[in-house]
């Protein structure tokens, strides 16, 4: 195929399918075990310093921040991550663990831009690799269906695609240029869900955001569920199952896990915390106040939990409203 | 006549562009309010998506991200981001929008950086779903919050999101689907559109209060003017009741 153009950001992590299904053959067992296991023990097993990892969904929306709040309390290092992100990723970025984010969108949507990213792209501490939204995803689908790449039209002529890793080849098939994205395997994937049982059989109520690829892309997953479940439940509607137990390494009982970022249907954003935080942002030694405060000045996701209240953790699950 | 704020005015002008039965990719601001008001005004049966997977959602609830609950209240569809970009991809999203910290006169958008790329006087949040949305939309409407010479510019420092490019066929040569690009840009100053062969930026109508020397003197590249330029219509008495009760009665956005 005739490769009329190259984008010349690094390609972070290789789309070694092979290397993936071995690594799968070789690790994934089948057995029906319990997986269940606190924050700190999932944390500690399956993540590596070095490790390429990827959240899903993001910082305010279903997002894993009991597990990224343990990423950061136990100081895994050099990491490099798949960018679509907001709290999650500032706060990775704060503790200063990353080193390379292939990112596609990190700010804080009508809130503005973030003051963390900046200081930490502009100061040439972290290097990046853009991509469009729809290619990250169309990149852990690639992982997901075991191949090593997509094609889309998206990023065409764009500087997007020039300081991206994907190339541009002309279609065997109708002569025209298109992209292609390299598939975007992962070392870890974490995933924060409504309900899951002791396997990993894990069940997402609303939009599933790139959780269905994320899942499947990722060489080890560990997942955290609002709810933990009966497998007879699952059994019962095993159409709503997004994750079978055989893609997941651990299960986390973590309630509130997307605090201060909300789960549809069972409690909203925290708006004050999360403001708070933004405006603690712009100011490095205020935002590390932060992160003493809520990440390395509680032992586990449940002192962090008393730390913000009951009171305002009801209130929160009453402001969510109805379907 | 009903006093209204800038906000007020460039959600009405953008609500004003969207047509009835038809699929308006949005993000989170203006767009979602303009959204929210032309389905309660003149486009009833307007579905309003978001990148996660929301599709068709109440909006009786403004959505603070493109991925909360609200993205999909009271929605036809919940599904997930490739469902969402694959249904633009394959010609099913009408409407696109769009905004940027800078815009050229074809349409080009950045939101990833100024300066250099690799090192940044400032990082910006990057592209996000707005590349997939200018590339796989059939015609896409930048919201311009501020229009002036710092974001109306020549050269764009990056170009994150496709316009038309460097012009004519541009978009076709790159591959991107044909037929597809920049519609309209809403700003602060006036309503933009792009010439039909030149496919340059070209003022449609000033906003009330506002000349055309106005427009052109701040922005860089030269714009090109209609031969009658218009102006845009005031929001209605009935558009604010609506948007200032109905649409944002919490007045998150307006």
């Amino acid at each position: 195929m005739e490769i009329l153009q190259s984008g010349e950001a690094e390609l972070f992590q290789k789309p070694d399918v092979w290397a993936f299904r071995k690594w799968v053959h070789e690790h994934k067992d089948k057995t029906l075990r319990e997986k269940l296991m606190t924050e700190q023990e999932a944390i500690a097993k399956f993540v590596s310093d070095g490790d390429y990892i990827g959240t899903e969904l993001y910082g305010t929306v279903r997002a894993p921040m009991s597990l990224t709040r343990e990423i950061i309390r136990q100081g895994k290092k050099h990491l490099r991550l798949a960018g679509q992100g907001i709290h999650e990723i500032d706060l990775l970025l704060a503790a200063d663990l990353v080193d390379t984010i292939d990112i596609t969108y990190i700010g804080w949507e009508v809130y503005g831009i973030s003051n963390i990213l900046r200081r930490a792209v502009e100061s040439g501490r972290v290097k990046t690799a853009d991509w469009s939204n729809g290619a990250i995803t169309w990149r852990f689908k690639a992982a997901a269906m075991g191949v090593p790449f997509l094609p889309t039209f998206s990023m065409l002529g764009t500087d997007t695609l020039k300081y991206s890793a994907a190339k541009v080849v002309k279609c065997p098939f109708t002569g025209q240029p298109v992209v292609l994205l390299p598939a975007l395997f992962l070392d870890v994937g974490l995933i924060h869900v409504h309900r899951a049982d002791k396997y990993g059989n894990c069940q997402i109520e609303g939009i599933s955001g790139f959780a269905f690829e994320l899942a499947r892309a990722s060489k080890k997953l560990i997942v955290s569920a609002e709810e933990i479940i009966d497998t007879e439940e699952i059994r019962k509607y095993p159409e709503h199952t997004i994750i079978p137990y055989f893609l997941v390494d651990a299960v986390v009982h973590a309630p509130f896990g997307s605090h201060p970022g909300e789960m549809c249907y069972r409690y909203w954003r925290d708006e004050e915390h999360l403001k708070k935080f933004l405006e603690d942002s712009k100011d490095p030694e205020k935002t590390k106040a932060y992160l003493d405060k809520y990440v390395y000045g509680v032992k586990n996701h449940q002192e962090y939990l008393e730390l913000i209240g009951e009171e305002r953790l009801q209130k929160l699950k009453q402001m969510i409203g109805g379907r | 006549m009903v006093e209204y704020n800038e906000t007020e005015l460039l959600i009405c002008i953008a609500a004003r562009l969207m047509e009835n039965k038809m699929i308006a990719f949005v993000g989170t601001g203006i767009p979602m309010l303009a959204a929210a008001l032309a389905k309660k005004m003149h486009a009833p049966e307007l579905v309003v998506a978001f990148e996660f997977g929301g599709f068709g959602a109440s909006l009786e609830k403004l959505p603070l991200g493109v991925g909360d609950s609200r993205t999909f209240h009271k929605a036809f569809l919940a599904s997930g981001i490739c469902d969402a970009m694959e249904t633009a991809q394959r010609g099913f999203i009408e409407y696109g929008f769009l905004g940027g910290a800078q815009i050229d006169m074809y349409g080009n958008l950045n939101t990833t950086v100024i300066g250099d790329y690799y090192r940044p006087k400032v990082r910006l949040p990057g592209s996000g779903g707005a590349n997939d949305v200018g590339s796989h939309c059939w015609k896409t409407i930048a919201i311009m919050r501020q229009h002036d010479k710092k974001r109306f510019v020549k050269k764009l420092d990056f170009l994150t999101t496709p316009g038309y490019l460097t012009g004519p066929g541009a978009r076709e040569k790159a591959g991107l689907p044909p037929d597809t690009g920049p519609y309209r840009v809403v700003s602060n100053l006036g309503l933009m559109g792009y010439h039909p062969e030149s496919k340059r930026m070209m003022l449609l109508k000033t906003n009330p209060g506002v000349s055309i020397e106005q427009v052109l003197e701040n922005t860089e590249f030269e714009m090109l003017v209609a031969s009658q330029v218009g102006v845009n219509e005031p929001p209605t008495p009935e558009e604010l009741r609506i948007l200032r009760e109905e649409v944002d009665p919490d007045r998150l956005y307006i």
